[in-house]
């Protein structure tokens, strides 16, 4: 039951022309919302009956997030896509925008209907360059077809589609900093309330939506939302894309029912290479607390399960490490990126991340002292939660993680001043 | 130049320019034009060289009418703007976890003894600078970098070298 949903038609050749995603009915679901002038209510019920929740890492339910948007707000309203992928481990959207661009134009448009926006951005970040120049492409196919621009199909509907580029920067993946950064700012994410539904883009309603997520839509709406939802599992509806990388032999993005074992994720990506030993698993991207590889063989990707275990489905990105990895090594580069993407706002998470990070590279640099894993414990716990969003808290977690499973290899590095794992040695 | 100096618009930039960067003020609200100043950035970066200096970012700030700060806190907020020259090929080399453990630091010192540079540096002849960046979610194909628009991925030192043969 893999590619059902958005990689469903990867098997055409060149997906993302429009002539070819068409022959496979899209713009169907569009057309006929269009012509049929569906109560967006409606549509709203559909989303809410898929179970879809947000595929940025949140997993926010996207049915109700449309629902909280006042249509008939006597301003503009806005729907912006994140496509500032940058979680590290995570790969799929980059695939999305590459293969199958058109399911995310025909999702954000569907979209922008619901809740009558007639301006829509998709912000990817910058490095992207030919994803964008892919996506651009499909924009303009869609707007000579006539799905983009004044009077869409002869509805009265209007909508433009324009996209945003990132200039590098994690935190834009943080919903309120990507709508400072449309607006020509630093990144920096906004105190909430007010969230973006009443307070948005320009300070008017505005839903952001993950790529992922906008591109699931056209499939739901066209095959049933029962479809779509009885693919997964209870509270985890539909399917996902999950991007596997690491120490596997072949890592790439597959897209499996939620709910799905991870030993099959595991499977489809030629298991471990060169018959080394699976440790260790980061479940969904570097923020989620990481799970030993015997406990997470015995797991399903759903976001019940996984929360469970005590991390987080996320955005879905695994990062499988085999044994001779060193996780002193591993919390050390994680702790610099923290380090060099917050955005210096909030106290806790500038001051903080610099800490975690000049005391897990001073214990695996060899200087680690008696006290510094407690001194860990007590930083991460400082972070969580008291910052204005969640990069404080992604930055402490897998601190928590590590010291859960693998604090015999931190307090090793104290108190030998080298590594116990043999490659590092 | 102070950017206040400035009165005319159509004395900034060449025609060319000021087309591409009024197509990205269009792709905004009347009255939003700040929206652009990212993308004026990279357009104006990108005929600079690659790099920003005080002076580009004045002129960016005159066009749009912004004050100055609003460009200077953008331009320094985001990585991919340069403020120091760089070479001709920037490789931004990911080092990031995926890549890590896929041996970026095999890759990182390659290029350090083949160009003689590290990272922030620029060979010579000015052909090539090297720099660190952060995961650029291509983690599949790890360890990757990029060089100007295009992305390397499954880097071997081998691999490394025929790609810094065919940059010019």
């Amino acid at each position: 039951m893999a590619n059902e949903v958005i990689f469903k038609n990867l098997d055409l050749d060149r997906l993302w022309d429009i002539e070819q995603y068409r022959s496979r009915g899209g713009y169907e679901v569009l057309t006929k919302i269009l012509k049929e002038k569906t109560p967006p209510g409606e549509i709203i019920d559909g989303m809410k009956t898929s179970g879809l929740r947000g595929r940025g890492g949140a997993g926010f339910p996207t049915g109700l997030k449309w629902s909280f948007i006042n249509r008939e707000a006597p301003t503009d309203k806005y729907l912006v896509c994140n496509s500032d992928e940058g979680e590290p481990g995570t790969f799929k959207d980059r695939d999305i925008l590459r293969y199958n661009p058109h399911a995310l134009v025909e999702g954000m448009l569907i979209a922008s209907y619901v809740i009558n926006a007639h301006r829509a951005y998709n912000y990817i970040r910058g490095e992207f360059w030919e994803p964008y120049q892919r996506f651009q492409n499909a924009i303009d196919q869609a707007r000579a077809a006539g799905f983009v621009g004044n009077n869409i199909l002869g509805s009265g509907f209007d909508c433009e589609l324009n996209v945003h580029l990132g200039g590098g920067a994690y935190v834009c993946g943080e919903e309120t900093a990507l709508l400072e950064s449309i607006e020509g700012k630093k990144g920096q994410p906004r105190y909430k309330p007010p969230f973006p539904a009443h307070v948005g883009l320009y300070g008017c309603p505005t839903v952001i939506n993950n790529t992922e997520t906008l591109a699931s839509v056209p499939t739901i709406l066209r095959d049933g939302a029962e479809k779509f939802r009885d693919l997964g599992v209870e509270n985890s509806g539909g399917s996902k894309l999950f991007s596997i990388s690491g120490h596997v032999k072949n890592p790439g993005v597959f897209e499996l029912p939620m709910g799905t074992p991870f030993s099959e994720l595991f499977e489809l990506a030629g298991g471990m290479r060169d018959g080394s030993k699976i440790k260790a698993v980061i479940p969904g991207g570097s923020s989620s607390p990481v799970i030993p590889g015997e406990v997470m063989m015995d797991l399903t990707m759903d976001y019940d399960t996984i929360a469970k275990a005590g991390s987080m489905l996320g955005s879905g990105a695994v990062i499988v490490m085999d044994d001779t990895t060193c996780m002193v090594k591993v919390l050390d580069r994680m702790g610099y990126f923290y380090y060099e993407e917050s955005c210096g706002q909030c106290t806790p998470c500038r001051e903080g991340t610099g800490w975690l990070y000049r005391i897990v590279h001073r214990i695996e640099n060899g200087q680690g002292r008696p006290e510094d894993i407690d001194l860990l414990m007590d930083v991460q716990n400082r972070i969580r939660g008291k910052t204005i969003c969640a990069l404080g808290d992604a930055a402490a977690m897998p601190v928590a993680g590590m010291l859960r499973y693998y604090q015999d290899e931190f307090q090793y590095h104290i108190d030998h001043k080298r590594c116990m794992v043999g490659a590092d040695a | 130049m102070n950017a206040l100096e400035i009165k005319n618009r159509d004395e900034l930039f060449t025609p060319e320019i000021r087309a591409e960067i009024d197509h990205e003020i269009a792709k905004y609200p009347e009255g939003e034009s700040q929206s652009a100043s990212m993308a004026a950035l990279r357009i104006i970066q990108d005929v600079n060289g690659g790099s920003l200096t005080q002076e580009r970012m004045d002129e960016v700030a005159a066009y749009l009418d912004l004050p100055p700060i609003a460009i200077y806190e953008v331009a320094t907020f985001y990585s991919m703007y340069e403020h120091k020259p760089v070479g001709r090929n920037k490789l931004c080399v990911c080092t990031n976890i995926s890549c890590m453990i896929n041996n970026s630091d095999q890759i990182v010192e390659h290029l350090n003894n083949k160009l003689g540079i590290k990272f922030g540096e620029v060979t010579e002849d000015g052909r090539y600078s090297l720099k660190e960046v952060e995961c650029l979610g291509a983690c599949g194909g790890a360890p990757m970098m990029q060089v100007g628009q295009k992305y390397y991925e499954n880097l071997t030192p081998e691999k490394l070298d025929s790609i810094l043969d065919e940059l010019e």
